[in-house]
């Protein structure tokens, strides 16, 4: 089985970290793993997206054309990559930044309004992990705890505040109710 | 998952060049290779090497040049524009008989091009980067581990061979992050001549050593390139790498390295599944090219196909191995666009078609 | 008793230099300086590309034949792996000041600890006489037929004036080879250059005004002459920066 996942949003969305956090899980259950971010300049404040890719099988393209699952932390990235969802696939759309619905039926649309959250919870700049929490709730795609223990092992633990917010955030995400 | 980690090609490749003994880079900032550099200032310092930014590319490969003189493992990376300004210095290198490795993580040229990945530097690599009659040991890796599992090699074959090696990647290997196992990647241990050569000071102990490509007489010159010309047949013989898949029965042959091959390999299962035979042959050295292989499978393929991230430059290759006996085709988008497993499965069945 | 005899690191070879050319004696220079300060053992010198393209077959160290220009470029990448060597570059002045500019003057910013012999004759030689970056404004070369032009083809450069506005900079002087006084000058500057690497002070650097006969279509003496009057006063002598200076000793 191969899980290909687009995540797509403005630089500084966090939406590369997102992605390494899905990859880092898939590798830590033995599965074939590729992470593939934009690079260069369009990166500095423009769009940036990054496609993971998680298989049992050897992986060929790391580039994802057609995502099993979309997430799209703006609008912009909505417009462009909402088409491409495979027929049967998520979307995960940020509704915060996001107004317009999906009006395709042959995908399931979510909608969380996630930098929302994010202000009203003190977590700024928490967006992109509230979405994963909302992510793994949605699909079981991975375990919580261990995707928490695996996130909080590639944070210095001389940044307990940022543990402790990106815990928070995750749950933020899980616990969503729409 | 064992010792696995997570990494970019471009850190992972820095990484395994230090745990195969090179403690000395030299480089210049440019896209898709920059982490490569980033990750070499980083960690040099800590395990006692060197990691220095140099003015530009040209300065690069010859401070490893020098460094390579004086009998250490030395390295340089770039990409495609500046892989092209270091190619005097290649040159220099081979004419010296000097060892090092250069990583070209390719993009989209002529000129400045574009940043996306591109395979677009496959004549340069092999046939000609820099003047002269010359050869460079090149190694095509398709994924992160395979980068990291080839650069022992590619030091070793240089030390042996007393060559340039080089990485040819390009920039979806170099900015991709896979999982890289280090300790599966140390390659079996070989006798390495000892650089008896080095200019490191006689120490009034020996007569000096000269590293010089400057011969006033042709017929010296001529000597020299044969005796290097015959290193190179060695090299033939014996480092010469591939993969094959499927080739037993295989009607249509796809010809394809590096990123690309793993798009093929994706569009020839979906081929399989629908009954059509397709077998893929993987050049890993794409210098020396496995003729060979190529020749083997053209006694009972009816067709190859090449996949590259260019306008065809391998499909020369193929056809002089297989001394154009079978009908060779090809599929390839440049420029920096990578064809996905679709578009090749459409070429596969345009071949096939024909074939019935 | 021994009058005069050919330093130890200089090998016992005849010079390809043309008569009147003073690479030679420059190369002697450089040689007793090895000698002197008994280094030679432990030198591994870089030859350019230029007249003294052959200065790989005339020193008995361990020499290194680099690209044009590069030379700053190769000593800095021996020097970094075997920082107890002591790597010396000779060049010219196509060589160091036009297409080795750039390695010249990085190589000098970052202060690497090494000695460059820079021949300065306002000329190319080994091509056959066109124009350098330090040819004279109104001199002729086959490349500056009605003598150089500034508004055409641009002024020359003063080598040690521009290096002394870099840090790296550990010492910097022009001298010349044109009398004995001025030869005994050269041979303390050259060996100052070399000791200055030994105590680990940064790059030093000694320019020497040369003469090149065969292409400026003098005989040696009118050389010599030409020179003190036409290059002297565009490329004055003298210590041009010294750390020692500075730091008061």
């Amino acid at each position: 089985m191969t899980t290909e996942i687009l995540l797509a949003g403005f630089g500084g969305q966090g939406i590369l970290f997102a992605g390494k956090q899905l990859a880092k899980t898939a590798m830590y259950n033995d599965k074939n793993v590729s992470w593939l971010p934009s690079y260069g300049p369009e990166m500095r404040g423009g769009s940036a997206n990054c496609s993971v890719i998680i298989s049992d099988n050897e992986i060929g393209s790391p580039i994802i054309n057609r995502p099993d699952i979309l997430i799209a932390f703006n609008l912009p990235s909505f417009d462009k990559f909402e088409p491409k969802i495979k027929e049967g696939g998520i979307l995960i759309a940020n509704s915060s930044l996001i107004a317009t619905k999906s009006e395709r039926d042959d995908i399931k649309a979510y909608y969380i309004p996630a930098t929302q959250l994010a202000s009203d919870n003190g977590l700024e700049g928490g967006a992109n992990v509230i979405i994963l929490g909302y992510l793994l709730k949605l699909t079981g795609i991975f375990d919580l705890d261990q995707f928490i223990d695996l996130m909080v092992a590639g944070i210095p633990a001389t940044k307990a505040k940022l543990i402790e917010n990106n815990k928070k955030a995750i749950m933020l995400g899980y616990n969503y109710e729409a | 998952m064992a010792n696995k980690v997570l990494m970019k090609g471009n850190e992972a490749l820095a990484e395994a060049a230090i745990r195969n003994g090179c403690l000395n880079f030299f480089g210049y900032p440019i896209t898709p290779q920059t982490e490569l550099a980033e990750y070499m200032a980083k960690r040099m310092p800590k395990v006692g090497g060197l990691c220095l930014q140099a003015e530009s590319e040209v300065a690069a490969i010859n401070m490893v040049l020098g460094a390579a003189a004086s009998g250490v493992r030395a390295m340089t990376s770039s990409s495609s524009p500046g892989v092209s300004l270091k190619s005097e210095g290649i040159s220099y290198m081979v004419g010296c008989d000097l060892p090092c490795l250069i990583c070209n993580v390719q993009r989209g040229g002529p000129g400045l091009g574009g940043i996306q990945p591109s395979q677009q530097d496959y004549y340069q690599a092999t046939k000609a980067n820099g003047h002269g009659d010359l050869h460079l040991y090149v190694l095509a890796p398709a994924s992160v581990q395979e980068m990291v599992n080839l650069v022992g090699r590619a030091f070793d074959v240089a030390d042996t061979y007393r060559t340039p090696a080089m990485i040819l990647a390009d920039g979806a290997l170099g900015q991709m992050m896979e999982p890289v196992d280090f300790d599966a990647a140390l390659s079996e241990k070989r006798e390495l001549p000892e650089k008896t050569w080095a200019t490191n000071g006689t120490k009034m102990q020996r007569k000096r050593n000269v590293i010089n490509s400057l011969y006033m007489n042709p017929d010296d010159l001529e000597k020299s390139i044969i005796d290097r010309f015959e290193r190179y047949k060695k090299i033939e013989e014996n480092e010469t790498l591939y993969e094959e898949l499927y080739t037993d029965d295989a009607d249509i042959v796809i010809v394809s390295y590096g990123i690309t091959s793993r798009i093929c390999k994706s569009a020839i299962e979906m081929a399989r599944a629908e009954g059509i035979k397709v077998g893929l042959i993987r050049p890993i050295t794409v210098w020396p090219y496995p003729k060979a292989a190529i020749a083997k499978a053209a006694k009972t393929a009816k067709h190859f196909l090449v996949v590259e991230l260019n306008m065809g430059q391998m499909v020369d290759d193929v056809k002089v191995a297989c001394e154009c006996r079978v009908p060779v085709s090809f599929f390839g988008r440049t420029g920096g666009v990578l064809p996905t497993a679709e578009d090749v499965l459409a070429e596969i069945k345009k071949l096939n078609g024909g074939n019935k | 008793m021994v009058v005069f005899e050919k330093p130890h690191a200089l090998s016992p070879v005849p010079f390809h230099y043309c008569p009147g050319c003073t690479h030679g004696i420059v190369h002697r220079l450089v040689a007793e300086a090895i000698d002197a300060l008994g280094i030679e053992g432990e030198t591994v010198g870089v030859a350019p590309v230029g007249c003294s393209v052959f200065a790989y077959n005339y020193f008995e160290c361990d020499m290194i034949q680099a690209a044009h220009g590069r030379a700053p470029a190769v000593a800095t990448g021996v020097k970094r792996t075997n920082p107890d060597k002591i790597v010396f570059t000779y060049q010219g002045d196509g060589d160091l000041a036009a297409i080795g500019t750039a390695e010249t003057v990085h190589a000098t910013t970052r202060g690497e600890n090494l000695t460059i012999i820079f021949i300065n004759n306002a000329i190319y030689g080994m091509t056959g006489g066109q124009m350098a970056p330090t040819t004279l404004p109104g001199q002729v070369t086959t490349t500056s037929p009605y003598g150089r032009n500034p508004q055409l083809q641009g002024n020359p450069i003063r080598v040690c004036e521009m290096l002394s506005s870099l840090d790296g900079l550990a010492f910097a002087q022009r001298v010349a080879v044109d009398t004995p006084a001025h030869v005994n000058q050269a041979k303390k500057a050259i060996q100052k250059a070399f000791q200055n690497q030994i105590d680990k002070k940064g790059l030093s650097i000694v320019e020497v005004l040369s003469t090149c006969p065969t292409n400026w279509g003098m005989t040696p003496s009118e050389s010599l002459k030409w020179l003190r009057e036409n290059m002297m006063p565009y490329y004055p002598l003298g210590v041009y920066k010294d750390i020692d200076a500075k730091e008061g000793k």
